[in-house]
């Protein structure tokens, strides 16, 4: 397995990152941890002239936790995802997703940044960010800017990342007082990536729905957000008969590709409620 | 010192293989060495209108290319070792490097050889080759329709033989009170050992000697054919199997891309490597299993089978792999009436080109394809009965005095005790107890089931009348070389050729119990044509039932000169020593002893040896077995399907094997797990799918599911041990028996939690999606049932 020439330059600054990537940005691609990237280049299903390692930017760098939200450098490998006591404390969804992405070795080189920015439409990442409304913070030629995870994913593998912008780092709210979160993933047979992944989250008062996110990855062309079930659930005591009833609705927002016969769409109902179920019993 | 045979000896090969310290045949670096890869058709099926490497010629690095038409007037096509008799058998040409059509996508087009790996991977990538793409049949059913696309021009109907074994049953069809039939798909299962394949070539021009390292699990077969296909004679000829990483069968195979480098290396007289990536390990090596089958099964209402008829569609793929023929044929069709007393049965087999990956031996090869119908059908027939799958295995069962059982093939079964095993797993599995949970479970929409499979399997390959009878183009013998030193250290040649098996650490016990000398004092030496005269190698479960008996004779050679060397010492006559633990000694005065190791010093000293005795100390044998060996026993699967996902959990796997006597029961232990993961994947994760235009769409591990630690229990194991009567050590052989066991249990059981939904049977793997979809279709179960 051996991949197409190219050059490899290690970059200390965005700022670097930023000029290379336009010097020929058709044939550039960022390394971050490179578990997507290096597989795809040995099998020369992606031909690459220019790399750009990142790995030693120190803006990409770190987890700082606030009093509203926590921030993950764009280079927080999964593993740290998994350790960090602030991330367990303030977006423990994003450590649960994190300790089910692949093996070992993958976790302990994946990134954060890599997985976003890969937007493979079966990642586990994703789930979790979109439901706690993570927002990216993205720096490009033109200078900052900064995105909502949910209109970031356009299809598999597309974003809204323009030639020459980088993803520097994920901003995300301190998850709810008293919500109670779950990633529940049906890993696939062969390669472990979800089939689906749902990630949701939910603060109950008096066993009613004070306010909830339910957002799911791998079964759809992208990760998305079940908005109208989680509208659907707000107010409504969380019994067994309204998490069926918002499971239906999510399944029947969606269409699922190569789906005849229905076993998606079965997929989606039966995960988003053992998911619901789950943040039932806790507590 | 106690008995070492039976004890679990951690295995001496480990030492080295767990420390990263093996050699296998990628580890080999010679000077001046160059590195080819291959160029492959993308296409299943195509015509070669031009393969021009002028390109590839001039990148950097790159030494040479060829294409098959320069190869074509110099090496010959590669034969298959196998001709089942009475078959009318057609061998389609199979050149190294295609010539003028390409027949399975993979099939190699051209080699390019550079200075380094990474400079022949774009050499590959600059040859241009332009193709006229044709319509493809990778289904062995539809190839055998009118109107298939050929693979080979010459061979109509795509058919490469037709093969009928066993008497007229229809008269028992036609007046029998139950007839059941069904049809079985054994998906085709990708090998996938640890190590891919690698080869490398060595010419030496002083004495015209080529040497190849090679991942084989038979060099001597290996060498044989080559020497054909080369046209180097076999003494100038040496092929080298070091450290192998696992094959399953997929090494056994003489494949092009071996011949392709060693025709190359001696052409360029450089030495040559090629090894293949793990893409080109899911392409072009051999695959396993893939037939169609037809089967009927006869009995009577009250539980009696009368007779088995079976009709395969076996693919082969494109071209005829080494030892393809014989799969679905001699190791498949005698012995589809399994364990059970079956007057009549016929089998019929259809060898089916197709335009895929050559298909080969692949760990139990033909018996698990044997297996699984005649374990599956018992089950059927009990369900048209409406008798428990248990009661009708108890009435059919080959009864324990009836052996040896001559089954209606006319295989000898040498020894068993089927009832014994099926005892055995019944007193760890409480099937009543089974049954009543899973009644109760039911009424609360749970579905558990319990599938059985006992079995039984004819390994130890094998006899070499036998195999010149049924068409194997070799002999089937073993040959050991029992060398001791002068200081009574022991070096034990064998022409089997282990690669995983362990049989570095099984042998070495056999010598060490039978010539009382410690096992770290004996070194196993195996897989080099220049270092043992002639063996036949590992396959077929034969290493230790016929590698091992080899060295069994070949040690009673050395102990029967040794003891001459002692009595002669002890001034006795041989008849008064009596040898033990390494020590012979004067019946009745066991102060006057001589060690084996004073003897074998004597032996080389050669100062006093008995009149007319020559020097020196070692035995060699050449152990050609009787029969076949029939290892058995009771497999029991518990699974419970989850109807909201068609989730299938495997709860309870019990594995009661009667395998013989046991040499290692670490290894016997070890080879058992194996097989069982192999096997339960087939039935619930592996399988090959090819798309219409024969594009292979599970070529990589992100799509075939390969079974993980994870999916399993804790399994279970017992034996019972029934010797075989005709093997000297008593042993049966144990590779293959997992894999041919399991499948079955584990379906038949997935097939009892689905009985509620009227569900009898469906084509393997049991993923959920196929699982889910046969409940839905029967109108169950389309709601959640969690609790909250």
């Amino acid at each position: 397995m051996f991949t197409t020439p190219f050059d490899y330059r290690n970059a200390h600054s965005v700022q670097d990152v930023i000029e290379w990537l336009q010097e020929d940005p058709d044939n550039t691609k960022i390394l971050a941890g490179g578990h997507s990237l290096l597989p795809l280049m040995k099998l020369r299903l992606s031909t690459v002239s220019h790399l750009i390692d990142i790995g030693q930017i120190p803006e990409l760098q770190g987890i700082v936790l606030s009093d509203n939200e926590l921030r993950i450098g764009a280079f927080t490998r999964y593993v740290q995802l998994v350790r960090d006591p602030s991330v367990a404390l303030a977006a423990p969804l994003v450590a649960e997703a994190a300790r089910v992405i692949g093996d070992l070795q993958v976790r302990n080189r994946g990134t954060i940044g890599g997985s976003l920015c890969h937007a493979d439409p079966a990642a586990d990442l994703p789930a979790a960010l979109l439901a706690l409304g993570a927002e990216l913070e993205i720096a490009g030629p033109a200078g900052k800017r900064r995105e909502d995870i949910d209109s970031f994913f356009l299809a598999p593998f597309i974003t809204t990342l323009a030639p020459g912008e980088v993803l520097t780092a994920i901003r995300i709210p301190r998850i709810a007082q008293g919500a109670r979160s779950i990633y529940l993933k049906r890993p696939h047979l062969a390669s472990g990536y979800p089939i689906i992944g749902v990630a949701a989250w939910v603060v109950l008062r008096d066993a009613q729905v004070d306010s909830c996110r339910i957002a799911i990855t791998g079964i759809g062309s992208v990760p998305f957000r079940a908005f109208s079930a989680e509208q659907m659930l707000v107010g409504q005591t969380f019994t067994r008969d309204v998490i069926l009833r918002a499971a239906e609705q999510v399944a029947s927002d969606q269409s699922f590709d190569d789906d005849d016969d229905g076993y998606k769409a079965n997929l989606c109902r039966v995960y988003v409620t053992r998911a619901l179920a789950a943040l039932g019993n806790q507590g | 010192m106690a008995d070492v045979i039976g004890s679990a000896l951690k295995r001496h090969e480990d030492v080295r293989l767990i420390r990263g310290k093996g050699q296998y045949t990628d580890d080999i670096k010679l000077p001046g060495m160059l590195y080819a890869g291959i160029v492959r058709s993308p296409h299943a099926h195509a015509r070669l209108v031009k393969v021009d490497v002028s390109r590839a010629l001039k990148m950097p690095g790159v030494v040479a290319a060829f294409t098959g038409a320069d190869l074509k007037d110099e090496v010959g096509f590669i034969p298959t070792a196998w001709i089942p008799p009475d078959s009318d058998m057609k061998m389609p040409p199979h050149p190294a490097l295609a010539v003028d059509m390409v027949r399975y996508q993979g099939d190699g087009v051209a080699v390019v050889i550079a200075q380094t790996p990474a400079q022949a991977r774009d050499g590959v990538d600059a040859v241009e080759v332009e193709y006229e793409s044709l319509p493809a049949v990778t289904n062995p059913f539809a190839a055998a329709q009118e109107g298939a696309p050929l693979v080979h021009e010459d061979i109509a109907g795509n058919v490469a033989f037709h093969w009928k074994v066993g008497g007229d049953v229809e008269e028992i069809f036609n007046r029998a009170e139950v007839v059941v039939r069904q049809e079985f798909r054994q998906q085709r299962l990708v090998p996938n050992a640890m190590e891919p394949r690698s080869a490398v070539a060595q010419w030496n021009p002083a004495t015209e000697e080529l040497t190849l390292w090679a991942t084989t699990q038979n060099p001597h077969i290996h060498r044989l054919l080559m020497s054909g296909i080369l046209g180097i004679p076999e003494h100038k000829l040496r092929v080298v199997a070091i450290d192998v990483g696992g094959a399953f069968g997929s090494k056994i195979s003489c494949y092009p891309d071996e011949i392709i480098v060693s025709w190359a290396a001696r052409r360029l007289n450089r030495p040559v490597k090629w090894t293949e990536t793990r893409t080109e390990n899911f392409t072009v090596t051999s695959h396993g299993r893939d037939h169609v089958q037809e089967v009927a099964l006869a009995g009577t209402k009250d539980g009696h089978i009368e007779a088995i008829r079976v009709k395969t569609y076996a693919n082969l793929g494109a071209y005829l792999s080494t030892a393809a023929p014989g799969v679905p044929t001699i190791l498949f069709g005698l012995i589809v009436n399994g364990a059970y007393a079956i007057p009549e049965a016929s089998a019929e087999v259809y060898g089916m080109l197709t335009h895929t990956t050559p298909v080969d031996a692949y760990r139990g090869a033909g018996r698990p394809e044997a297996t699984f119908l005649v374990e599956r059908m018992v089950d059927l027939y009990a369900h048209a009965i409406n008798k428990d799958p248990l009661e009708v295995r108890n009435i059919n069962l080959i009864p324990a005095e009836a052996f040896p059982y001559t089954n209606p093939f006319g295989l000898q079964y040498d020894s068993g005790n089927y009832q014994g095993a099926l005892a055995k797993a019944l007193e760890i599995v409480d099937y009543a107890a089974f049954r009543r949970e899973q009644e109760n479970l039911r009424q609360q929409g749970k579905y558990i089931g319990i599938g059985f499979s006992t079995y039984v399997e004819m390994c130890g390959l094998g006899p070499s009348e036998v195999a010149g009878a049924v068409g194997f183009q070799g002999g089937l013998w073993e040959s050991a070389t029992v060398r001791v030193h002068p200081t009574g250290k022991v070096t034990v040649f064998t022409g089997a050729s282990p690669h995983g098996q362990g049989e570095e650490t099984t042998f070495a016990q056999i010598v060490a119990q039978e010539l009382g000398v410690p096992p770290e004092d004996i070194e196993v030496v195996h897989g080099d044509t220049s270092k043992i005269a002639m063996g036949w190698g590992t396959y077929g479960s034969r290493t230790t039932v016929v590698g091992g008996a080899a060295i069994h004779l070949a040690d009673q050679k050395v102990i029967a000169k040794a003891r001459k060397i002692a009595a002669h010492k002890l001034e006795v006559g041989e008849d008064d020593v009596e040898f033990e633990q390494g020590i012979f000694s004067v019946k009745g005065l066991p102060a006057r002893a001589v060690t084996f190791q004073e003897a074998a010093l004597d032996a080389y000293l050669a100062w006093s040896l008995p009149a007319g005795m020559e020097p020196a100390l070692e035995g060699t044998a050449f152990y050609n077995p009787e029969n076949f060996t029939y290892p058995f026993g009771t497999h029991i699967a518990i699974v419970s399907v989850d109807p909201d996902t068609g989730d299938v959990e495997l709860m309870r796997y019990v594995a009661v094997d009667d395998v013989g006597v046991v040499i290692n029961p670490m290894l016997v232990e070890g080879q058992i797990h194996g097989g069982l993961v192999q096997g339960i994947g087939q039935a619930l994760y592996e399988g090959v799918e090819y798309d219409t235009n024969g594009q292979l769409m599970t070529g990589s591990f992100l799509d075939y599911a390969m079974p993980k630690a994870r999916f399993f229990p804790k399994f279970e194991t017992a034996h019972t041990t029934t010797p075989s009567p005709h093997n000297p050590l008593g042993v049966k052989g144990v590779g293959e028996t997992g894999a041919i066991a399991s499948t079955p249990a584990v379906v038949n059981a997935v097939m009892d939690a689905l009985a509620p939904f009227g569900i009898q049977d469906l084509p393997m793997p049991l993923t959920p999606r196929k699982v889910w979809q046969a409940i839905a279709s029967k109108g169950g179960h389309m709601h959640v049932h969690d609790a909250i």
